[in-house]
């Protein structure tokens, strides 16, 4: 009996052992990615660093409204920020690289699945920076012309047009991202349309007047020249 | 290859190439750029030709029209202008030849298309001077082209300018923004930098044609600004010729942004270009002027001041986070303060006007947002400041008002150092 213990303890050993060795040399390797890894991907961030600083990304994204909602977050600048993002996704892909040598069951198809989703992931940053871009343009064309024209509420004009793109930018993001794409598109839809008909119904009992004079100014209706003032030209 | 890449190049139509080679060489070309004119141009035409038999009876001359696609029959009423329907009682005659040309060079107006148009049928026809008339220019006479051209044509000037009789407050913004500044940077006293009337040599025209702006498309809007700060980069002969008094067409848009973009945009734009042209230039010298003096007429106008004041303060409430990036804090500080006082007279002074429009074309040399939109972030703050001269010239004689003109023409003079620091910060 005692024998039997003692072989049946030894034998677990020597299969631990035989294990260990088994998977010691794969560890090694592991960290040997791991660390091969992590010289890439700092390498990586100094040169993606270096050309965002050449480009002046920091200046696009200040232009984009971006790095306000950084600051407001407490983060660091898009520079540094992309350049650290860069770094910890080559990283993380070397790790994972790694951890597949060690033969785990299932967690290769898990790290080919994360393979498979780092372009949805670049393309929707790149939705998302590109969109926040033509939010602030848009938004401050829309206010320029608002002031020029004298309209009403200018920055009302412009709160909306950065809101219907910065709306409709997220759906594109969420629809790339594969995150809850019914949802969002018939969220979306909804909300779109209810914002088209709020303005339709505010513009046609609210605003009748003021349509009323717009198109009277515009196209010169009734008496024209009757206490007109004369017109400046500035050339 | 050379061939190919002249054919792709050119702005000329298969057509209009025809035409031209029949024409073949001419010493003197008239263009005249029009869209929808048909109820002037029958005039303008008529006195152009009577001007041409008049004063250029020996020399070959031809008309050319660029038309941005006129629906009224604009082309074929100039096109019909051929020297067999002078008017018969006219007792004018040519000894050489007489050619009309019409061509649509888009089926969209686009001045700067049409100049380009002009430019390179004048260089096809090896034309010794040319003359640019605006079809809205009603008041013209058939003296207008001896005026504009004589002086390319016998005294070997590039670039002759109009200088016109104007009421005090017309053209503010030339008066006040594209006069002072173009001759405090550039050192030339040009009093209409940007001309729809004006003549230039076959030389200044060829080389303008080679322009980089042409194909990067500044050039398109402003053109006519561009060729008169390329003429002076260039350091070509340029005159100044009075064409009498200045009246706009009944087309003629009061609407201030597309101005801007045509005259302080293009003005903007240059100055990257050629910086090293006016970067050490001091002072301003006075051009070769022909003709009249020009003078300030004194009609009261019904003018809607409030107005302007009211889209000032407007202006820079809501456009602050816009000025944040374009202006310098201090500067900012002073227009909102000024923006904001009821109690006192509202005065936008020459020196915070000239630090603004200087701290503008930084901005717009180092793009901190959209050219484009700089350009109209401007308009709301010359409102500000065309209140300002309206107010300070509303009893003034016309000596006043040149006065006037006069001292903000030297505090552009004097404050250029500070754009040369801002350009370069």
């Amino acid at each position: 009996m005692r024998q039997m213990i003692i072989d049946e303890l030894t034998q677990a050993m020597q299969e631990l052992t035989r294990g260990f060795a088994h998977i010691l040399p794969r560890i090694i390797v592991l960290v040997i990615i791991a660390f091969a890894g992590w010289v890439v991907a700092y390498l990586l961030k100094m040169f993606l660093r270096s050309i965002l600083r050449l480009i002046r990304f920091d200046k696009l994204s200040e232009n984009a409204g971006a790095s306000q909602l950084l600051t407001k977050a407490a983060l660091p600048s898009a520079t540094e920020l992309l350049s650290r993002f860069a770094f910890w996704v080559a990283w993380l892909g070397f790790i994972l690289l790694g951890v597949s040598v060690l033969g785990i069951l299932g967690l290769q198809d898990e790290i080919a699945r994360f393979f498979l989703f780092l372009p949805r992931l670049f393309v929707a940053l790149f939705i998302l920076f590109f969109g926040l871009l033509a939010a602030s343009f848009f938004s401050r064309a829309a206010l320029l012309a608002a002031v020029n024209a004298n309209l009403p509420s200018p920055r009302l004009l412009s709160v909306s047009a950065r809101t219907i793109i910065i709306v409709f930018v997220l759906s594109m993001v969420f629809e790339e991202l594969g995150i809850a794409e019914q949802t969002v598109l018939v969220a979306f839809g909804t909300a779109f349309g209810a914002v088209m008909l709020g303005l339709a119904i505010a513009f046609g009992t609210g605003g009748k007047d003021l349509a009323q004079q717009f198109l009277e100014k515009r196209f010169a209706f009734g008496k024209k020249d009757e206490g007109k003032e004369d017109e400046l030209s500035p050339l | 290859m050379a061939e190919a890449k002249l054919a792709e190049e050119s702005v000329l139509t298969d057509d209009l190439l025809r035409q031209l080679i029949n024409v073949g060489e001419v010493d003197i070309l008239v263009g005249v750029p029009t869209h929808n004119n048909a109820k002037t141009i029958g005039t303008i035409v008529e006195t152009i030709r009577d001007g041409i038999l008049k004063f250029f009876p020996r020399e070959r001359a031809a008309i050319i029209n660029a038309d941005g696609g006129s629906r009224d029959g604009t082309p074929e009423l100039i096109a019909n202008a051929a020297i067999d329907d002078a008017r018969p009682n006219s007792k004018l005659y040519t000894l050489r030849t007489f050619h009309s040309i019409s061509t649509q060079y888009a089926s969209n107006p686009a001045r700067g298309t049409a100049l380009r148009t002009i430019m390179a049928a004048a260089e096809l026809l090896r034309a010794r001077a040319c003359a640019v008339i605006s079809p809205e220019s009603t008041q013209i006479t058939a003296d207008w082209l001896t005026t504009l051209l004589r002086p390319i044509y016998t005294e070997e000037f590039d670039l002759v300018l109009p200088t016109y009789s104007r009421h005090r407050f017309d053209g503010i913004l030339l008066t006040n923004l594209l006069y002072p500044m173009t001759r405090a940077l550039y050192g030339l006293k040009i009093r209409e930098p940007y001309a729809l009337d004006f003549a230039f040599s076959g030389r200044l025209g060829s080389q303008f044609l080679t322009q980089n702006a042409w194909h990067d498309g500044t050039a398109q809007t402003g053109s006519e600004t561009q060729l008169t700060l390329a003429a002076i980069a260039g350091e070509y002969r340029i005159c100044q010729s009075f064409l009498g008094t200045k009246e706009h067409g009944e087309r003629h848009s009061a609407d201030l942004v597309p101005a801007m973009r045509q005259t302080v945009g293009a003005l903007f734009s240059s100055l990257d270009p050629n910086f090293s042209s006016w970067n050490a230039r001091t002072g301003s010298q006075p051009i070769p002027t022909t003709g009249d003096v020009r003078e300030f007429t004194l009609e009261p106008l019904r003018l809607n001041r409030k107005r302007l004041r009211e889209m000032f303060s407007t202006g820079i409430a809501e456009l602050e986070s816009v000025f944040q990036s374009i202006l310098s804090p201090s500067t900012l500080a002073e227009l909102q303060q000024i923006a904001r006082a009821e109690n006192v007279p509202f005065r936008y002074s020459a020196e915070l006007w000239v630090k603004t429009v200087y701290e503008f074309a930084a901005a717009y040399h180092k793009s901190v947002i959209s050219r484009d939109h700089i350009i109209q972030a401007l308009a709301p703050l010359f409102r500000g400041r065309a209140f300002t001269f309206l107010a300070e010239n509303s009893n003034g004689s016309a000596a006043d008002v040149e006065n006037n003109i006069e001292g903000l023409c030297l505090e552009f003079e004097r404050t250029k150092p500070y754009l040369l620091e801002i350009w370069k910060r």
